[in-house]
């Protein structure tokens, strides 16, 4: 975690326009440094410093046994990656697509998920696994797949995903220091994106498990996380006009998830809308609008509803944006929760 | 602390094993430890100098792809172009090695492949440019999609092989991977599969030398690719992945024994990647101009020119038509990437089920309303087609 505090003055006065990919670089140098056991592997990690250049560096200061070029296997790098654990390591596993990681499947849900059940609390495993996910990117076939709910389903997983520059930094350091395994969800769309950031003093940020409330309101709730975040804060900006003032809560950690936050701030509203770009039939929002149901029941003036993409693979890079939900999409839902009006 | 000895202790002797035997006799099986030529070497004077003339002029319209396809990433025209710019030979000869009965399964590099084995060169690159995953019908023309996961399509082409010869036909797969694909847990099953099953499969390695920036040492400790064959119990065959003559000839070899009956053979070809890994790569991070340029000297194009130039078999016209057809081919790609291609989103929906659910006829139907509240406001009316 974000170990020195510093204060808000000092983080203002250092800080500088980082990105999100860099924030991700950043937080695994630290953790590195600060922990001999770190470990990073995965396919081209070292020289290249990954694809997107996430790892840069690392090889180069902390030596090729510490961050390695693997073979290409991802079912091989994740089970190599169970047993440097087992040994006392804490590896962090770099997948370079999501699509990429499902020959890792058997070793995430088999083993990566249980071992700390199976051997009766024995041997728990501090593996971090580092997916970029989501569209939006002009990505060809089996480089978009929003992974979340397979991850979500297995229990064991912890599964995070930030949205900002800051979470970045701090969700990926709370993720390398769990004694649990961590999915860490990197949405690639917003690698790029920008904010004022200090490596020196960064903001100390909630903890894994803790959901934030990025915008304040009162008529509704937008329930969203990863890249979907700045689509409902465009969204809610742009409801302004239109006489609705909508809270939007970022969930940060999909498992292990945040009833208080969610629940408090959809009494509050007394209207919830959940937005993702998983698909959403079987998505991470069904479970969380019937989360949201058996808690805010007497509290909910409409259905909760959902804004998903569409129930279908992830369409060529042509066709994303009919496929993603943006802002139109959001704020068509916002309209229906007039909903005791109508019926 | 001294170990005592247990009573009897010496006078035990372990029981031989019950007698055993390899199943097989590796000895055949092992690839010879020179890559197989043909060009410059005796063996060029046996060759059919016609096939030699295909190849050579396949191998200039191949180059020239490339390099137009990478031309068009340039221009915004293609997303993404994985360069096989220096490896046409293995491209070539694994086309025309087929007959037309016979299936290739190509992996996200072999673009060429497919061209070369007839297929349209803008239906090869929908994939590429964005509009369609997989822009033709591969039972029509019997090449497998362009397959983007690594080693995934390798148990495809043995099952298809199987399901061919179970049905009494003779029909052959040629599977190409790269040098970083062979680590995936699917090359090894699809080769253990092939081998027991005796599956009529080709295998084609290009070993390019890198996966992306991984050199092949990082990837493989075995003395050559081709040595992973003896494991499973196939012929491994090392060969000049530049020498296009040579590709095709240990090619067909491998096709002729699958046909009849002879089972699996695995075949690598040492090639190198000329290019990056693809348009958005910097390959300066992992490798030198040097080791390039070193192979640049043994450019698969100029290694047939030269053959054929030097035993009188091509003269300046030959080199001529052949480059002509190549800008032909070039000239008509550029044309005919340049226009946009025309889409319609509702085909998002149509090909997911045999028979949409109703959850997707719902969603088509907000999407319809979305285009036409979107065709209104740009006052345009070509029901949501276009880019
Ligand atoms: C299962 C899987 N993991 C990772 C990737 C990402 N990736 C695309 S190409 C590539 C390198 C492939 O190297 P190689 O097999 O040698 O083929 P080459 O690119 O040299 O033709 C990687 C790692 C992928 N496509 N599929």
């Amino acid at each position: 975690m974000t170990t020195a505090a510093a204060t808000a003055g000092e983080r203002t006065a250092k800080a500088k326009p980082a990105t999100m990919a860099q924030a991700l670089g950043r937080a695994l140098r630290d953790s590195m440094a600060q922990d001999p056991s770190v470990h990073v592997l995965g396919e081209d990690v070292g020289t290249l410093g990954g694809v997107f250049r996430i790892t840069d560096g690392l090889a180069k200061e902390f030596g090729e046994d510490r961050c390695t070029d693997t073979p290409l296997a991802e079912a091989g790098i994740l089970g190599a990656a169970v047993g440097m654990a087992m040994y006392g390591l804490r590896p962090v596993v770099e997948m370079q697509f999501d699509a990429f990681a499902y020959p890792a499947f058997e070793q995430l849900i088999s083993h990566v998920a249980k071992m700390r059940n199976r051997t009766a609390g024995a041997m728990p495993l501090p593996i971090t696994v580092r997916v970029p996910y989501g569209g939006g990117i002009g990505g060809v076939e089996h480089h978009s797949d929003s992974s979340e709910a397979y991850y979500m389903a297995t229990p064991g997983l912890h599964v995070v995903t930030p949205a900002t520059v800051d979470d970045a930094y701090g969700l990926l350091r709370a993720s390398i220091a769990s004694d649990d395994p961590v999915v860490f969800l990197e949405p690639k769309r917003l690698y790029w994106s920008k904010a004022a950031w200090s490596p020196h003093a960064p903001a100390p940020v909630e903890p894994i498990g803790r959901a934030v409330v990025r915008r304040p309101g009162r008529s509704a709730t937008l329930i969203t996380y990863g890249p979907s975040l700045p689509v409902c804060m465009e969204a809610a900006q742009a409801a302004v006009e239109e006489g609705w003032d909508l809270e939007v809560v970022d969930l940060r950690s999909l498992v292990p998830f945040d009833d208080e936050t969610v629940a408090a701030s959809v009494r509050r509203t007394g209207r919830a809308v959940v937005v993702h770009e998983s698909t959403g039939f079987g998505g991470p929002g069904g479970e969380i609008a019937a989360r949201i149901t058996e808690r805010c029941f007497h509290h909910l003036e409409a259905p909760v509803l959902r804004v998903a993409g569409f129930d279908i693979p992830y369409p060529p890079p042509m066709q994303e944006r009919h496929h993603l939900p943006g802002v139109d999409r959001v704020l068509d839902a916002v309209a229906r929760l007039q909903w005791e009006a109508e019926h | 602390m001294t170990v005592q000895e247990l009573p009897g202790a010496a006078a035990y002797r372990p029981t031989p094993p019950p007698a055993w035997k390899p199943l097989t006799d590796p000895a055949p099986l092992l690839p010879d430890p020179e890559p197989y030529r043909v060009l410059g070497t005796d063996a060029a004077a046996d060759a059919d100098p016609e096939l030699l003339l295909r190849l050579y002029a396949e191998l200039v319209r191949g180059r020239r792809y490339n390099t137009q396809a990478t031309a068009l990433t340039k221009q915004g025209r293609l997303a993404v172009y994985p360069s096989s710019t220096g490896q046409e030979a293995c491209e070539i000869a694994a086309a025309l090695v087929l007959e037309e009965r016979d299936w290739l399964f190509p992996s996200y590099r072999d673009t060429l492949a497919a061209v070369a084995r007839g297929l349209d060169p803008v239906e090869a690159l929908t994939l590429l440019r964005g509009d369609r995953h997989t822009g033709y019908d591969p039972r029509e023309h019997r090449i497998a999609p362009l397959c983007t996961p690594l080693a995934t399509q390798l148990p495809h082409a043995v099952g298809l092989a199987h399901a061919a010869r179970l049905k009494g036909d003779d029909v052959v797969a040629l599977a190409m991977v790269g040098d970083g694909g062979t680590s995936e847990g699917d090359f090894h099953e699809a080769l253990n599969f092939a081998a027991v099953w005796k599956a009529p499969v080709v295998f084609l390695v290009q070993n390019n030398g890198f996966a992306i920036s991984v050199p092949l040492a990082k990837q493989t400790a075995a003395p050559s690719l081709a040595h992973k064959a003896v494991g499973y119990g196939m012929p491994g065959r090392l060969v000049d992945g530049n020498d296009a003559a040579a590709v095709h000839q240990v090619l067909s070899e491998a096709v002729e024994r699958a046909r009849s009956g002879g089972g699996p053979t695995l075949v690598e070809a040492i090639t190198y990647r000329m290019d990056a890994h693809t348009n958005a790569d910097d390959a300066t991070r992992y490798r030198g101009d040097s080791e390039v340029e070193a192979w640049r000297a043994h450019d698969p194009v100029q290694l047939m020119e030269r053959e054929l130039t030097g035993r009188g078999l091509l003269g300046a016209d030959g080199i001529e038509e052949a480059r002509t057809a190549a800008e032909r081919m070039a000239a008509g790609l550029r044309e005919r990437m340049n226009a946009d291609p025309v889409l319609d989103p509702m085909d998002l929906f149509t090909h997911v089920y045999a028979e949409q659910t109703t959850q997707l006829r719902e969603q088509a139907a907000r999407l319809r309303v979305e285009l036409d509240a979107e065709n209104e406001q740009h006052g345009t009316d070509d029901g949501g087609a276009g880019r």
